[in-house]
């Protein structure tokens, strides 16, 4: 399958994943600093960075748990913000392949970048592609990430001061915007997103992007449309 | 921190990960639902976009930060090349902290 993958590779799909394989490796080693500051062992830090693999909740549950909250008010948080993943597994379907092997390897590299990617594609073997490469790339970087800023720690210092946290969005803003050209598209992703913004302040985090897919409602006019 | 937080939280992940394309390959879905779920993921990720541009954290993320997205979009409906748009992002985000604006 990896073979399958390498013919169907164009070389764009490996240039435009190397800035957010950069970006992932920079968070990833701001995390392993993080997490050491907050007197976790290197060994736990990249177990955590390995078997997790979703950096928004393996930063809340260090967080929390470092603050003197309670491990399992920490656990719940973190699981609250994955919640996503699961309508983005439902929308990636069999693209992670039919086999049983694939889907328990591709499962774990479901996160919104090889998500984004996956969708921004044209055809369904891109896609499929797609989604390996940048997950497997990103979980290389996130990783190795992790255990040089775990070990070099606070030579890096707040990743923000580069802008890392402003990549992020514009990545995945630029992944969409083809998709966003349909317009019943675009005003379900608005609606979403404004109902998202909104109820943030409101609730746990995770919670409100998990909300977003109410957007869906505004697709329903054309549905009766079609139909009469 | 310890093991089980640790492993707690990787399992109930996985799950959740797991449980999505099982879920869709054990049942047929209708173009027309298939079409909605692929819009509804579109709207999850613009949902990502602008709370981590607007209210990263649950509160104001401030305005080098909101111009660095912004900057950023610019690039990419201009169909500036991605890697750019990543860096064009990231670099006014930067630029702006370094001359204070928060």
């Amino acid at each position: 399958m990896v073979r399958s993958i390498w013919r169907t590779l164009d070389l764009s799909v490996v240039r435009n994943v190397s800035p957010i394989a950069l970006t992932a490796f920079v968070t990833g080693a701001s995390f392993g600093a993080i997490a050491v500051a907050a007197h976790i062992s290197v060994a736990l830090v990249c177990a955590m960075s390995l078997l997790v693999f979703a950096g928004g909740s393996q930063f809340m549950v260090v967080g929390i748990v470092a603050a003197g909250g309670s491990p399992i008010a920490a656990v719940v948080a973190g699981l609250l913000l994955n919640a996503r993943h699961l309508p983005f597994g439902l929308a990636m379907g069999d693209l992670l392949g039919r086999k049983l092997a694939a889907r328990i390897v591709g499962s774990h590299i479901l996160i919104d970048e090889s998500v984004a990617f996956a969708m921004a594609q044209g055809d369904r073997k891109k896609a499929k592609a797609a989604f390996w490469t940048c997950g497997l790339a990103l979980f290389l970087t996130w990783n190795t990430g992790t255990l040089v800023g775990a070990l070099i720690g606070q030579v890096i210092g707040d990743p923000n001061r580069f802008g890392m946290d402003a990549a992020f969005p514009a990545a995945m803003l630029a992944l969409i915007l083809p998709a966003l050209k349909d317009k019943v598209t675009l005003r379900v992703a608005v609606l979403g997103a404004a109902v998202a913004v909104a109820t943030t302040p409101l609730l746990p985090p995770g919670i409100p992007v998990v909300l977003a897919a109410l957007g869906v409602v505004a697709a329903l006019p054309t549905r009766r449309k079609v139909t009469a | 921190m310890t093991l089980t937080v640790v492993l707690a939280l990787a399992a109930g992940t996985y799950g959740i990960r797991f449980a999505g394309p099982q879920l869709r390959n054990r049942i047929t879905v209708p173009p027309r639902v298939q079409m909605l779920l692929s819009m509804a993921a579109t709207a999850l990720l613009l949902a990502l976009v602008a709370v981590n541009a607007f209210v990263p954290g649950g509160k104001f993320g401030g305005w080098a930060l909101l111009a660095g997205v912004g900057v950023g979009g610019i690039a990419a409906w201009r169909k500036v090349p991605f890697v750019l748009v990543v860096l064009v992002a990231a670099g006014t985000t930067a630029v702006l902290r370094l001359f204070g604006v928060a």
